[in-house]
């Protein structure tokens, strides 16, 4: 066991990421994307994965699946390693993994029918027989709560953002996957749509016994759905815990500053003037030491000198902090 | 409200000719608010409230009819010729949009975005321009302003180019600010900053301030009144506590609920709205809510509910079927 790996948390896991490392050369420098990221996602469970843009989350997600190869680390899948599969194997077991985006009338071709669109998995997948696919389109457009006899003949510009969620949610569900990346699915959404979405995920995820992980941006969003919460700060996990534990008594000052910028929808609570300082630091040169350092008020020269390692701090909470909110 | 309006807007209805056929944008709306005041405009997307703040520009697609009035600092905007509205856009009311990296020159410096607005409105020369620009920076908190000066708004991260904008908005000292979505683009704990930025220079300048939002958290904190909007209609305005604590339209009340909650229990069901708001081409003939209402009854579908008070402190809702129909008689 590597020390202060949150592995340990997860008896069975799914997906099982190891010490991945993910950097892209950008001229002559090297963005530092996601360094030595260790997480591990049971079956059936959600794992929440938050950040603000940049910090490497959705990097992470697209190594995990092989859409982005790793520098340097390793991706388990129900016990097989995805980084070592190259072509056809690769391609068997990504089938069992989906992955759903942002923006869901981007990420549908503009030209072609819905019906087709929700085929192409099943064509990929070596469905022959075109009477099996259409009964598996069917099937899987209602369970996501749209007509199939409306739907399928449509191109998608006819649809309302939150219905091409709808589609693409049933584009991922039609092979049957065991493990979906939801990334940020609900940001391009409106409030009203997204709870919708929302529980259209939660739903399928019963319904099909499925595991996510769960990108967003959006705390409150995150919480809602998650099981347990990974926050990621610049590259590198914060903080990782079960989810109610976690907004109650967050043991690191990232995840504590990202709760408490939350706009609260009530008129008596004040909004805390002034706990938000500065910006993220380039992921070209993240800082030494803890990458939160420069935005931290418990900060100091030992935060600057040494890379706080993931540790326990209460049951199944982990922190990578040298002065945690909560003590260990 | 208090004192007199600063801004009023009189049956304003904008209406865009579309293929599909009439889209009304902004339906019968009318809005006022006093001299140092914070308007929060809250709605989703399509729901008008941006057609709404380009009216009181007279920032409108040339294909888009306007009618109605709107009346700020006693002059008619609709009927003021292009010069005088020029000068009126800088020093009456300044803008900031949501996407600051549209908003700002890609190939100006930030330095020549400012100076050059100093320049033009209030007649600076080159030197104090500089000068001027170099504090405003400063005032909203960018670090080393003098040599942000001279560089490039790509060179920028999202929240520094939202806060060029602001300082170019208010470098001419608005009488109103309109803030159209200034956060949505950006992180969590930059939107705090930027939002609590807003309010600072809001308080410390005494400007009215329009923030047009679809989250009712930001909103919440940071206005005196609200107005929230449905398919094109204000359908709820109130002081912003009396808002929350009387909510009388029943979408009020389920945006608010829909929202996730950072104290509600993971997996526990959201209360989504069902449907979606109708096709603004294709108006219906009673409350535009009704299709996606709990407490819709036949009336909704027959007539449209128009504003309504609820007491006396300026609350007024659009509905038949109020949430708190004893709200109106205890006040």
């Amino acid at each position: 066991m590597m020390h202060g790996n949150p592995t340990m948390a997860v008896r069975t896991p799914l997906l099982k990421v190891d010490n991945l490392v993910v950097e892209y050369p950008l001229g002559t420098r090297t963005i530092h994307a996601v360094s030595d990221v260790s997480l591990a996602i049971a079956r059936g469970e959600t794992l929440g994965l938050v950040g603000e843009s940049g910090c490497g989350k959705s990097t992470l997600g697209r190594a995990v699946l092989q859409l982005r190869r790793a520098t340097s680390g390793r991706v388990q899948f129900d016990g097989e390693e995805l980084t070592a599969l190259q072509g056809d194997a690769l391609r068997r077991i990504r089938h069992r993994m989906q992955l759903i985006f942002q923006d869901p009338i981007a990420s549908l071709n503009p030209r072609r029918r819905i019906g087709d669109i929700i085929a192409e998995p099943l064509v990929i997948a070596g469905v022959r027989d075109a009477n099996k696919r259409q009964e598996l389109v069917w099937e899987v457009l209602s369970a996501v709560g749209l007509d199939p006899a409306l739907v399928v003949g449509r191109l998608p510009h006819e649809f309302s953002g939150g219905q091409c969620q709808r589609i693409c949610i049933a584009r991922a569900l039609v092979l049957n996957p065991e493990f979906i990346i939801c990334d940020e699915p609900v940001s391009a959404l409106d409030v009203s749509i997204r709870a919708q979405i929302l529980n259209l995920l939660e739903e399928m995820k019963q319904r099909f016994g499925l595991t996510l992980l769960f990108i967003a941006h959006d705390l409150a969003v995150v919480k809602a759905v998650s099981d347990r919460v990974a926050v990621m700060y610049l590259g590198r996990l914060c903080e990782v815990g079960p989810s109610a534990q976690l907004f109650e008594k967050p043991a690191h000052p990232y995840t504590a500053l990202l709760i408490e910028a939350i706009p609260v929808p009530d008129p008596d609570v004040r909004p805390a003037e002034g706990v938000a300082v500065g910006e993220p630091p380039s992921p070209m040169a993240p800082p030494s030491g803890c990458r939160f350092r420069t935005r931290c008020p418990r900060a100091d020269a030992r935060c600057a000198a040494e890379v706080p390692e993931l540790r326990p701090v209460a049951a199944g909470q982990y922190v990578a902090c040298h002065y945690p909110l909560i003590a260990g | 409200m208090s004192g007199p309006a600063l801004l009023s807007i009189e049956d304003v209805v904008v209406e865009l000719p579309t293929p599909r056929g009439n889209l009304r944008a902004v339906d019968h709306v009318d809005l006022s608010m006093a001299a140092g005041q914070a308007l929060g405009i809250v709605g989703e997307s399509g729901c008008g409230k941006t057609m709404l703040s380009r009216a009181i520009l007279q920032l409108l697609p040339k294909k888009a009819r306007l009618s109605g009035r709107v009346m700020f600092d006693g002059q008619d905007l609709v009927r003021l010729n292009p010069e005088a509205l020029r000068k009126l856009r800088a020093r009456g009311i300044a803008v900031v949009f949501q996407d600051p990296m549209t908003s700002l020159n890609p190939v100006l410096t930030i330095g020549t975005q400012l100076i050059e607005t100093l320049q033009e409105h209030l007649g600076l020369d080159a030197a104090a321009a500089r000068r001027r620009s170099a504090e405003l920076l400063a005032a909203v908190g960018i670090p080393a302003p003098g040599q942000r000066l001279d560089q490039y708004p790509h060179q920028l991260s999202g929240g520094m180019r939202q806060r060029v904008a602001i300082a170019i908005a208010l470098c001419c000292e608005p009488k109103l600010l309109i803030a159209d979505e200034p956060t949505t683009a950006l992180d969590v704990t930059i939107q705090a900053q930027i939002l609590d930025l807003l309010a600072r220079e809001q308080r410390r300048r005494h400007m009215a301030m329009i923030l047009i939002t679809h989250d009712l958290g930001v909103v919440a904190g940071r206005t005196d009144e609200v107005a929230v909007m449905y398919a094109g209609r204000v359908v709820e305005r109130a002081p912003t506590r009396n808002l929350f604590k009387h909510m009388q339209m029943p979408y009020t009340a389920a945006l608010l609920a829909a929202i996730p909650k950072l104290d509600a229990a993971p997996h526990t069901p959201l209360a989504a709205i069902p449907g979606r708001p109708p096709d603004p081409t294709r108006p219906l003939k009673g409350c535009s809510f009704a299709p996606r209402c709990r407490h819709v009854g036949e009336q909704c579908l027959r007539e449209k509910p128009a504003l309504t008070p609820a007491d006396n402190q300026g609350h007024c809702y659009a509905c038949f079927h109020p949430l708190e129909i004893a709200a109106g008689v205890s006040t």
